[in-house]
């Protein structure tokens, strides 16, 4: 990499360490401290953030049964993606490749959570910054500014993350907390009502998802050098990809090319993750730091997630966002490939995919058939791996003989892009940092950054109280210059 | 997607995750709820508040909010609520005023809207409920029921 990066296992001497205050774990609070170098630039972004480190103790001893259900309970935002993970290596454990219909089943369940979670990201959240620019009023870069200027937009928005919600319920049975899919296969199949359910409004579906990759591609096209530069930099990007190469969501082999598109590894067997992915801990941060081995600590951390997705497959298997995956790739001379914000038109690629294989699979009758699940000889450990909304996500169980879970870890999206969020934010504090003055301007053009990456911050704990993105900025010496907090309201205070 | 058509009046949305310690305060309200078999309310739990439920929101004369707070004073807090814009640079949580926000810009006037935050202590994945959260259920079940009985056309606050 072209630049230093705080990755070193040693932080430099006369950086001071920053101690996380415990009601950052219980509020979803978020904080960036910038570290200034001698000459006053900004020498270091931390984005504080927690992790799931709690949940790996919580399951210690508990039957590898409920885990699939248990890890649900890890985050309110991609409790599917973490049934799924957490099932795909029950499926090890129990001897049991789930039949052509269950994987069927929980494809399409993957599907729907897909696409809810990406229509939240892109049009509660993302598409305010992006349509009305960054520097619009606070009160207005929000679903409500959307609202109230593209009403059409934001109504398809909420209805295309319903319909998202609505196959997840359907194929897991019930709202929250389902227990449709089971170690070795699924519990229930899909019914012709359900079916003929989901089947009456996926046309539409489909066409909201294209008009949303349309409405990012012009929203590019209008400031391509803004959109592709702003908090840009290079990096390895690491994805699962099908046998043929193919954008595939749900199962695979890994791989990871650098920052000048040379492939670091392909097609591995992510049973064998840990042969190729190792994970650093920092003293001042709860969320460890992952490195493909292979690079060293150093150079080796990567970004995960729909951009590293759309780069790395050599081709979507539906047509429509195929055709837009080739729009994305030649913009600009590929230069979007490694933009920050270009993480929102990956992103809506991928809706549009998941719309797209939505509308396929409900036209297989496997979803109909009784076939649902299969067992057969007992391992002591198993790992699931998915790409999540967000990015890759391990699961990892081991079990004893009395079939209690002996040790779990799990490496989630937002731990594996840990080090590339902070350096865009690293970046935009470099091209927007005045000075050593935290302005609202900075803060606004931070939490930009942040967004690009969906960042899963709260682990679905959320008790109303404050919620404040906190920014401070320290000087070489490791003394507090100036502190800018902006709560869940908009106010800004110091 | 349809919205159903015969709609509780009054709909009850109890927030939380019932793994997180004084998390699990709203859903935990809501199965004492469900042990009355209220006929004119609908109990609904999800682990956060997101844009969608805004469609839950239609067609309903009143909505009552609950949730685990860490700003509310012992043993809970019941407030009418207006929609309110949400400045939040996270996507994954929604407050109810937003909800509501965001129900009068796609929708117009959204129903008479009521919190009831509930003194949470403790959040840590795996705890159980505290202590001081369980009494503070007690005394909030108890106006749960009052505010139930009470469901008219008549507003609460």
């Amino acid at each position: 990499m072209p630049f230093e990066l705080e990755t070193a296992a040693t932080p430099p001497a006369n950086l001071k360490r920053v101690v996380i205050e415990p009601v950052t774990r219980v509020e979803g609070h978020g904080k960036v401290t910038l570290l200034l170098d001698e000459d006053n630039r900004v020498h270091q972004a931390r984005f504080h953030i927690v992790e799931f480190r709690g949940f790996e103790k919580f399951i210690q001893g508990r039957p590898y049964t409920e885990v699939p259900v248990l890890v649900q309970r890890l985050c309110g935002i991609c409790p599917v993606s973490h049934n799924l993970a957490a099932s795909k290596a029950m499926d090890v454990i129990v001897g049991g490749t789930p039949p052509p219909p269950a994987d069927k089943l929980r494809r399409l369940m993957h599907m729907g959570q897909m696409l809810q979670s990406h229509a939240l990201h892109f049009f509660h959240l993302s598409s305010p910054d992006l349509l009305f620019g960054f520097d619009a009023e606070v009160g207005k870069r929000n679903i409500a500014g959307l609202a109230a200027d593209f009403p059409g937009i934001a109504r398809q928005g909420v209805a295309l993350r319903k319909f998202g919600q609505e196959v997840i319920r359907i194929t897991s049975g019930k709202r929250v907390h389902g227990t449709g899919v089971i170690p070795g296969g699924m519990s229930r199949n899909l019914s012709r009502d359900d079916r003929d359910y989901l089947l009456k409004d996926i046309d539409q579906v489909v066409q909201w998802s294209l008009g949303a990759v349309k409405l990012i591609e012009a929203i590019f096209s209008s400031q391509p050098e803004f959109h592709n530069g702003f908090g840009s930099y290079r990096s390895s990007f690491m994805s699962m990809v099908r046998h043929d190469g193919a954008m595939d969501l749900y199962h695979g082999g890994l791989r990871a090319v650098d920052e000048q598109d040379r492939a670091i590894f392909d097609h591995v067997d992510y049973s064998q993750y840990s042969d190729y992915i190792h994970e650093e801990v920092k003293s001042w941060s709860y969320m460890k730091f992952p490195f493909i081995c292979s690079q060293g600590r150093e150079a080796g951390w990567y970004r995960v997630g729909p951009l590293a997705r759309v780069n790395n497959c050599d081709f979507i298997p539906t047509p429509l966002a195929d055709a837009e995956r080739r729009i994305f790739k030649e913009f600009g001379g590929g230069s979007a490939r490694h933009a920050t914000l270009a993480f929102h038109w990956a992103r809506m690629i991928e809706m549009l995919h998941s719309a797209e294989a939505i509308q396929e699979l409900l036209q297989d009758g496997d979803l109909l058939s009784d076939d649902l699940s299969r067992s057969g000889t007992r391992q002591l450990q198993g790992v699931g791996v998915i790409e999540a909304p967000r990015g890759t996500l391990i699961h990892h169980y081991q079990i004893n003989e009395d079939e209690q879970i002996v040790r779990a870890n799990l490496i989630v999206a937002t731990t594996h892009n840990n080090q590339a969020m902070n350096e865009a934010i690293r970046r935009v504090a470099l091209q927007y940092l005045d000075g050593n003055q935290l302005t609202e301007g900075l803060l606004n053009y931070i939490e930009v950054a942040i967004r690009a990456f969906d960042p899963c911050l709260s682990c679905a704990t959320h008790a109303i109280g404050k919620m404040p993105l906190e920014i401070e900025l320290m000087d070489v010496e490791g003394t507090t210059i100036q502190r800018l907090i902006k709560d869940s309201d908009g106010k800004l205070r110091t | 997607m349809d919205v159903n058509s015969a709609r509780a009046p009054l709909l009850i949305f109890g927030y939380g995750n019932p793994s997180r310690g004084d998390d699990a305060l709203g859903p935990l309200l809501l199965g004492r709820l469900e042990a009355l078999n209220l006929s004119h309310v609908e109990l609904l739990t999800d682990f956060q508040l997101q844009v969608e439920h805004a469609l839950d929101l239609q067609d309903r004369h009143k909505v009552l909010f609950i949730d685990a707070s860490v700003s509310c004073t012992a043993p809970y807090a019941f407030s009418r609520l207006q929609p309110k814009k949400d400045a939040s640079y996270s996507s994954h949580i929604m407050s109810p005023v937003a909800v509501l926000h965001a129900y009068q810009d796609m929708y117009g006037t959204p129903p008479s809207a009521y919190l009831l935050e509930v003194r949470g202590e403790r959040f840590e994945l795996g705890e159980p409920l505290s202590l001081e959260a369980s009494r503070n259920s007690d005394a909030a079940f108890s106006l749960l029921k009052e505010l139930c009985a009470r469901s008219g056309l008549r507003e609460w606050a």
